[in-house]
C-alpha cells in the first residue's frame, strides 16, 4: 500500500449560526486519509459526522480550517474549479440512494460519464464492465422503482466508482437497507476497495457496517474522540472492538447491536 | 362593410393588440410561477447534478434547453390552432358587425403571426432570467434536503389577529362606502381607494389565517369531526405563501367578475337604448336648400328618382325652421349662463311648429307637445344641455321673438329628437305655434319613414337603395346603419370584457390549481399515513375535497364582496351611457364563472384524488 495522503482535513470548524445562537457542529477536526484506505466515521447522531462528509464533499462549506485533497484546498475552490473537483475527484453514495427515476439504472451509471464527455463509444464498455462487478449486470434495464434497496444502492456505487474517482464518500449507505442487502453492499464496497484500489471515507452509526473499514474515526460533540485501525484483526474481532469504543462513548451508541 | 364599422374594427384591433402587451405580461407572470414549481419539484435532481460534478451554467443550460423544446412545441401548436381560429373569430366579428362576406376568405395575418413570436420570445426570455436567478441563488445542501420541510410555523397571537381583521375591514369598509357614494368623488382618489382596498384583502387573507384555526378549534366539535383537525392544519401549514397567493387570486377574480359583468352589462344597455334611439327605420333631411320653400321632402326624393314605395305610405314630413333673432344664447337664463362652465354659443335655434312635433313624437312614440298662445316649449334630449335649458324654464325664462314673448309652458325640457343618432345628442329643439312660425325662417325639410318590408332580407335591400340617396344630396341616418355602428361598439366591449375576464380567470383558477396539485404531491406521505391509520378512502376524500374547496372558496367569497360595491360604482359611474342591466349581465358572468373556476376546481380535485392514490 502506498502512502500518498488523498485527503487530508486540517483544523476543519463549521458553526451553524442562528438568532438563538451559536452551535459548534465541527470542533477544530483534522485527520488524513491515504490511498487506497477504506475510513469509517462514527458517531451519534447530531456528532457532527455528516456535517464532515458535507464539508469534505463540498455540498456544504466550512467555517474554518483547511481540506487539501492532491495538494488543492478544496475550501477555496469556487465555480467551475469546483464542479471539475465534483467531477473528477469525488464520487458520491447517499443513504437514499439519490437515483434518478426517470432513467434506467444504466442510464443513471452512464450519466457520471456523460458529465465528463466522455465518448460515446466508451462509455458501454465501461458501464457493462463495472456493472458486472458489482453484479447488477441484470437490472441495468430497469427503472429504479423496479429494483431491490440493494440493487439501488449499487447501482449507486457504480455510478460513484465509474469514473475512478480519487475518493469516494458514503454516507449511511447502509441506512435504508435491510441486513442481507447491507452485507453484499459491503462486500461491493470492499470489493471496490481491495481489487478497484478505491479509497472510501464512509459515515456510520452502526458497528457492523464500520467492522468492514481499515480504520474508524470517532466523533463525539465534533471533536475527534478515539481512532481504531484493524490491522491484523478478523472482521469480527474488529467488531467488537468497535462495539467497546462505542460503550466507551457513553452508550450513546447503543442502538448499534 | 360600412366605413363606420371599418372604422370601429380599426378601433378595435388597436385596443386589442395594446391590451395584448398587458396580457401577455400577466400570462408571463403566471408562466413564472409556474416555471418556479416545477423547479422546486426537481431540486433534489438538481442537486444530483450538481455532485455528480455539473456546473450551475450547465444545470441552466439543460433547463433552457427543455424551456426552449417545450416553447418551441406549444408556440407552434398555438400558431397553428391561432391560424385556424382566427378564422373563426373573424367570421364571428363579420357576423357581429352585420358585413356580409364577398365569400369566403382564408384570413392570415403576418403581422400577428410575428407579434405571437415576438410576444412569446419576450415571455420565454423573461421565464429563462427567472430560471437562471432561482437556480443560482440555489445551495447544493438545501438541494439534496429539499424534502417537503413546511413553512416555519408561526403562530400569530389570535387576539393581534382579530384586531387587524377589523382594521382591514374598517378599510374596507370605508373604501366601500366611498365608491358606493361616486358623487362626491374625484378621479384622483381611484387608486388610492385601489391600493387601500388591496392592502384590506391582504391584512384580511393574514388575520384570517391567525385566528381561523383557532376559532374552530374552540369549537371542538367541529373542529375534531371527521378529518377537519388535518384539513385545517393542511391549510395552515402553507399558510405564509398562502396569505400572498390568495391576496392576488382574489383580487384578479375581483377584477374578472366586474369586468365580465360590467362590460356585459353596458352591452346589454347599449341594445336597449339603441331601441329607444332609432324608433323607425330611416330619416331623410333635404340639402337642396333652392327648393325649400317649394317642394317637401318626400317631393324632392321623388324627383331625385327615388321610389316612395319602398317605404311605408305612413311616412311623416315636416320641415326645421331657424332665424338669427333666436338664439342658444336667448333661451338660457343670465344666472343659468354665469354659473355655467359651458361657453353658451349664440347659434340660432332650431324651431319647430309644434303640430310638426306632434307629428314625429306620435310616430316615433313620444310625448306629444301642448304649446298654447304666448308659450313654448323646448325638446332635448341630451343631458349636460338639458340641466341647463331645465334651470332656465324653471325660472321662467322668457323669450322674445318679432316683438312676441313667450313663456315656457314647461318647467322642463321635453325628452325627444327629430334626427336619429347612435347617443342621445339633440341639444334642443324650440316649438312654437304654428302660426307663430314664419315660413321665410324654414331651412330644413324632414321625412321619417319606416321601410317597407317585413323581413330582414326585405330591409336590408331597402337599405341598400336608400344609402345611394346619401350622396345625392340627402342626409341619411338609417336604423340599419345606427345599429352597425353602435353595434360595433357594444361587440367591442363584450369582447374586450370577455378577452380580458376569462384572462383573469384561467390566470388565477391555474394558479390554485397548481398551488393544489403540487402540493397534493408533497402531501401523499400524509394520506399514506391516514390510510395506514385506518381513514377511509371516502373520509380522505372528502379531507382533500375540503382542502381544496377551502382554497378555491375563500378568495372567490372576499370576491364576490368587492363585486357587489365595485359593479354599485360601475353602475354608478356608467349611468349617463345608459343604464347597466345588471341581472342578465351577473347571470351570465356567473355562468361564466361556474364553467371556468369551476372546472378548474373539479380537475384539481380530480387530479389531487389521483396523486395522493397511487403509491
Amino acid at each position: 500500500m502506498s502512502m500518498n495522503t488523498v485527503l487530508e482535513v486540517a483544523d476543519v470548524e463549521k458553526y451553524y449560526g442562528n438568532k438563538g445562537g451559536l452551535t459548534k457542529a465541527l470542533d477544530k477536526i483534522s485527520f488524513a486519509v491515504e490511498e487506497g484506505e477504506f475510513v469509517g466515521i462514527m458517531g451519534a447522531s447530531g456528532s457532527g459526522k455528516t456535517t464532515l462528509l458535507n464539508c469534505i464533499s463540498t455540498i456544504d462549506r466550512v467555517t474554518s480550517g483547511k481540506i487539501i485533497v492532491e495538494d488543492k484546498d478544496i475550501t477555496r475552490l469556487r465555480g467551475n474549479h469546483l464542479n471539475k473537483f465534483r467531477r473528477e475527484a469525488l464520487g458520491f453514495i447517499f443513504q437514499d440512494f439519490n437515483l434518478l427515476d426517470t432513467l434506467t439504472a444504466y442510464e443513471n451509471i452512464a450519466l457520471a460519464l456523460t458529465i465528463q464527455r466522455v465518448k460515446p463509444d466508451l462509455i458501454q464498455k465501461r458501464v457493462e464492465a463495472m456493472a458486472e462487478q458489482l453484479g447488477i449486470s441484470s437490472v441495468l434495464s430497469k427503472y429504479p422503482y423496479q429494483m431491490s434497496g440493494g440493487q439501488k444502492q449499487r447501482v449507486a456505487c457504480a455510478r460513484a466508482m465509474i469514473t475512478n474517482p480519487q475518493l469516494i464518500l458514503a454516507d449511511e449507505p447502509t441506512g435504508a437497507l435491510d441486513s442481507k442487502s447491507a452485507r453484499m453492499l459491503l462486500e461491493s464496497l470492499q470489493y471496490m476497495n481491495q481489487e478497484l484500489s478505491a479509497t472510501i471515507l464512509m459515515v456510520t452509526h452502526d458497528a457492523f457496517t464500520a467492522s468492514y473499514t481499515d480504520r474508524i474515526l470517532f466523533i463525539k460533540d465534533g471533536k475527534l474522540f478515539n481512532e481504531l485501525r484493524r490491522g491484523e484483526d478478523s472482521r469480527k474481532a474488529f467488531f467488537y472492538r468497535i462495539i467497546e469504543v462505542v460503550t466507551l462513548l457513553g452508550g450513546e451508541l447503543n442502538d448499534v447491536i | 362593410m360600412s366605413s363606420s364599422a371599418k372604422e370601429i374594427i380599426q378601433l378595435m384591433v388597436e385596443l386589442l393588440s395594446g391590451l395584448s402587451v398587458f396580457v401577455s405580461f400577466i400570462l408571463g407572470f403566471l408562466i413564472v410561477y409556474a416555471n418556479n414549481f416545477l423547479i422546486k419539484r426537481r431540486k433534489k435532481e438538481f442537486g444530483i447534478y450538481m455532485t455528480l460534478g455539473m456546473g450551475k451554467g450547465q444545470i441552466s443550460r439543460i433547463l433552457l434547453g427543455e424551456t426552449v423544446l417545450i416553447g418551441i412545441v406549444s408556440l407552434a401548436v398555438g400558431l397553428a390552432v391561432g391560424i385556424f381560429g382566427a378564422q373563426f373569430m373573424s367570421l364571428l366579428v363579420v357576423n357581429m358587425f352585420d358585413g356580409a362576406m364577398d365569400g369566403y376568405q382564408f384570413v392570415f395575418s403576418r403581422t400577428a403571426f410575428f407579434k405571437t413570436i415576438l410576444y412569446f420570445g419576450i415571455i420565454f426570455v423573461i421565464v429563462a432570467g427567472f430560471n437562471v436567478v432561482t437556480l443560482s441563488r440555489c445551495q447544493l445542501i438545501r438541494l439534496l434536503s429539499a424534502k417537503n420541510r413546511n413553512e416555519q410555523m408561526k403562530m400569530k397571537n389570535p387576539w393581534l389577529c382579530f384586531l387587524v381583521f377589523l382594521i382591514a375591514a374598517g378599510i374596507l369598509g370605508v373604501q366601500y362606502y366611498r365608491v358606493s357614494n361616486p358623487e362626491n368623488l374625484y378621479y384622483t382618489e381611484i387608486l388610492p381607494i385601489i391600493l387601500a382596498g388591496c392592502i384590506g384583502t391582504f391584512l384580511v387573507f393574514w388575520s384570517m389565517s391567525g385566528f381561523l384555526l383557532n376559532i374552530v378549534q374552540h369549537t371542538k366539535k367541529t373542529y375534531f369531526k371527521d378529518l377537519n383537525a388535518f384539513v385545517l392544519r393542511q391549510f395552515h401549514s402553507k399558510i405564509n405563501t398562502t396569505v400572498f397567493v390568495m391576496t392576488v387570486i382574489c383580487l384578479m377574480l375581483f377584477m374578472t367578475i366586474s369586468v365580465l359583468a360590467g362590460g356585459l352589462g353596458l352591452n346589454y344597455s347599449f341594445r336597449q337604448s339603441l331601441k329607444e334611439l332609432t324608433p323607425v327605420d330611416v330619416n331623410f333631411i333635404s340639402m337642396d336648400n333652392s327648393l325649400l320653400h317649394t317642394k317637401t321632402a318626400g317631393q324632392q326624393l321623388m324627383d331625385a328618382g327615388f321610389d316612395m314605395d319602398l317605404l311605408q305610405e305612413d311616412y311623416v314630413e315636416v320641415s326645421l325652421y331657424s332665424t338669427d333673432s333666436l338664439t342658444v344664447y336667448d333661451t338660457i337664463s343670465e344666472s343659468v349662463r354665469n354659473k355655467s362652465e359651458l361657453d353658451i354659443s349664440d347659434h340660432p335655434e332650431m324651431i319647430m311648429k309644434v303640430s310638426d312635433y306632434n307629428k314625429i313624437a306620435e310616430f316615433y312614440g313620444k310625448q306629444k307637445a301642448d304649446v298654447r298662445e304666448g308659450t313654448y316649449a323646448v325638446v332635448c334630449d341630451y343631458d349636460i344641455i338639458a340641466e341647463l335649458r331645465n334651470a332656465s324654464l324653471e325660472k321662467g325664462q322668457e323669450i322674445s321673438l318679432k316683438g312676441e314673448i313667450y313663456r315656457p309652458a314647461y318647467e322642463n325640457c321635453l325628452d325627444g329628437f327629430l334626427q336619429m343618432f347612435a347617443n342621445h345628442v339633440n341639444a334642443g329643439i324650440i316649438l312654437l305655434p304654428d302660426n307663430q312660425v314664419q315660413e321665410g325662417w324654414r331651412c330644413q325639410n324632414f321625412l321619417a319613414a319606416n321601410y317597407n318590408g317585413d323581413t330582414d332580407e326585405e330591409k336590408e335591400a331597402i337599405e341598400e337603395q336608400v344609402q345611394i340617396y346619401g350622396e345625392k344630396g340627402f342626409l341619411v341616418s338609417s336604423k340599419i346603419e345606427i345599429a352597425g355602428a353602435s353595434g360595433g361598439l357594444s361587440a367591442i366591449l363584450t369582447l374586450v370584457a370577455i378577452y380580458l375576464g376569462i384572462i383573469f380567470l384561467i390566470s388565477s383558477a391555474a394558479i390554485l390549481a397548481l398551488k393544489e396539485l403540487s402540493e397534493s404531491t408533497d402531501n401523499k406521505e400524509r394520506y399514506e399515513i391516514l390510510r395506514k391509520i385506518g381513514a377511509d378512502e371516502k373520509m380522505i376524500r372528502r379531507a382533500l375535497f375540503r382542502q381544496i374547496a377551502l382554497f378555491f372558496a375563500l378568495p372567490l367569497l372576499v370576491a364576490l364582496i368587492h363585486s357587489v360595491f365595485g359593479l354599485t360604482f360601475c353602475a354608478k359611474m356608467l349611468e349617463s351611457m345608459g343604464k347597466i342591466e345588471s341581472f342578465s349581465s351577473i347571470l351570465s358572468t356567473a355562468v361564466i364563472l361556474v364553467a371556468v373556476y369551476g372546472g378548474y376546481f373539479l380537475i384539481t380535485y380530480r387530479g389531487s384524488c389521483r396523486i395522493i392514490q397511487n403509491r
